[in-house]
């Protein structure tokens, strides 16, 4: 066993033993209630931990089999993100192809290119050949109607769940001095732990001492949850220092930039959800809506995170 | 039916329910009613040859199996592939809608009625045809009216399917993998001296009720 598994498995006990006690706890809370009673909140909190079991533990499995097997775990979750960002897209039938071709064509070889890690392809080839392709696609096919609209939520629901989301997965081809490459796979762990607990103090924080909301009426987000959650994150990013190249000042300055991206991600999602009417972007995880809803802090850290460090120590 | 052709027909409905789910993730939203197993009929707007596989897909697998499609015979014995599917896998109960190829004594009414009588749930598609217009519903056809009145104790269930026509629309040839949504609404039932065109003209709207507002520009 190399010492990146070791590390992987140790990571993995920890973060059981986390969800273990989480599980305890909010099982020790519902036999305190009285029998044939339920408590909603209790029970989205157990269904949030059951979801959690199973990412954590597919998400394990991913890091264990290596680059293949993140890149299929991302290429999938991109999928799903893609298909809830277009079912509340403008569109009409002369768009069929482009978007036929985006989910078929272009989220493949964005994925593929990945793999292959043709760095210079990846990072332009949405931005670039696919937002002239696809547009002249939908041009062909004749129908002029709220055309820039229709181009423009197409390009940006690929930009969100294709581009940003596959740049989780390009962390694996930086290439850092002094840093093997097969530890690429601690560099994406640590993004997404220190993102998805910055989010969770965020939430825990703002209930408590939150007071000055970022965006009334769209967002429970508080200027003082925030902070805290970034603070907190950039703590946990210098305690997990040895997962990364950065060094203990550079991993807890990566983690407050991620974790602050990936907050105000969460703040554009929130305002493009309130536009749309819909409460979740799907009901695909139990107890936590869709894709984009678990990921949303991810896919706008992950492009930063990507290239800062690709800046600074590549 | 030979077991394993009853074995056939068990594999491609899970195919078909599984394909279903990777590609729309469709999903039941019980608005009105819950999904438990109780003799209804399931009342449907019909866009595209997709919908009544997504609704059987997203239905639990204790209704769907005492559920039955009514579907049209000059369709579903077309060729043997059909003949294998429509009847077979989804249990459909057909109706020949060509007057002039009934036999004598075919009352595709009687057919329905039967269903009912066994005990099945059934799915039908009031508008007799796909809605190839840009109104939301076609005028429905009596047959509705005609099986609430005979057996009035059954639900009558509006159950909307929102976005297949822009999954898959006509003529196209590759299914985009959007979010499918089938919604249940509360059952109606004819009234005791309710005309056929009231009680058409209520359950049209108790299914339109059920769209999504559009929010799209």
């Amino acid at each position: 066993m190399t010492s990146t598994n070791t590390e992987i498995l140790s990571l993995f006990i920890g973060v059981c033993g986390l969800l273990t006690l989480l599980t305890i706890f909010g099982e020790v809370l519902r036999a305190r209630l009285d029998k044939g009673h339920e408590n909603p909140v209790i029970e989205t909190f157990m269904t949030r931990v059951r979801s959690w079991w199973a990412i954590v533990i597919l998400f394990t499995l991913a890091l264990i089999a290596g680059t293949g097997g993140i890149i299929v775990l991302f290429a999938f979750a991109s999928f799903a993100a893609l298909r809830e960002f277009l079912t509340l897209t403008n569109k009409r039938r002369a768009d069929h192809l482009a978007l036929a071709l985006g989910f078929f064509v272009v989220l493949p070889l964005q994925y593929l290119f990945v793999g292959l890690g043709w760095q210079a392809l990846y990072t332009v080839f949405i931005p670039v050949y696919a937002f002239l392709m696809l547009p002249i696609v939908s041009a062909l096919r004749g129908n002029p109607d709220r055309f820039l609209i229709r181009v423009a939520e197409t390009q940006w629901a690929l930009m969100i769940a294709v581009f940003c989301m596959s740049h989780v997965p390009a962390l694996l081809m930086v290439d850092v001095a002094g840093y093997p490459a097969d530890r690429g796979v601690l560099l994406i762990a640590f993004l997404i732990m220190v993102v998805q607990i910055g989010d969770l103090l965020d939430f825990f924080f703002g209930r408590r001492i939150g007071k000055t909301r970022i965006i009334p009426n769209l967002s429970a987000k508080t200027w003082e949850g925030m902070a805290c959650g970034v603070v907190c994150a950039a703590i946990i990013g210098a305690f997990l220092a040895w997962m990364t190249p950065f060094g203990i000042f550079g991993a807890a300055a990566m983690a407050a930039l991620a974790s602050t991206a990936g907050m105000f991600g969460n703040l554009v999602f929130a305002a493009i959800k309130a536009d749309r009417g819909v409460k979740d972007w799907s009901h695909l995880i139990p107890g936590q809506g869709g894709f984009v809803d678990q990921l949303d802090s991810v896919i706008f850290a992950a492009p930063i995170f990507y290239h800062v460090t690709q800046l600074i120590w590549g | 039916m030979a077991l394993p052709r009853k074995f056939a027909a068990r594999f491609v409905g899970l195919a078909i329910t599984l394909f279903a789910r990777f590609i729309t993730a469709v999903r039941a939203d019980w608005q009105g009613i819950e999904p438990i197993n109780k003799q209804r009929v399931y009342f449907a707007n019909h866009v595209s040859n997709a919908d009544m596989p997504m609704i059987w897909s997203c239905m639990p697998p204790n209704i769907r199996r005492d559920v039955r499609p009514v579907a049209a015979a000059d369709y579903w014995l077309k060729n043997k592939l059909r003949a294998f599917v429509g009847p077979e896998v989804f249990n459909c109960v057909l109706v020949d809608r060509r007057p002039e190829a009934r036999d004598a004594n075919h009352d595709p009414m009687q057919n329905i009625l039967d269903a009912l009588d066994d005990g099945s749930s059934l799915i039908i598609f009031p508008e007799g045809n796909r809605n190839m217009t840009d109104d939301p519903l076609l005028p429905f056809k009596s047959g509705l009216y005609n099986m609430g009145k005979a057996r009035p104790d059954v639900d009558l269930v509006p159950t909307w399917i929102a976005n297949v026509t822009e999954i898959m629309p006509k003529g196209e040839v590759i299914p985009l993998p959007l979010i499918c949504t089938v919604t249940f609404g509360a059952p109606i039932h004819v009234g005791t001296d309710e005309s056929k065109d009231d009680f058409l003209k209520r359950a049209s709207g108790a299914l339109v009720g059920l769209a999504p507002k559009d929010v799209r520009l």
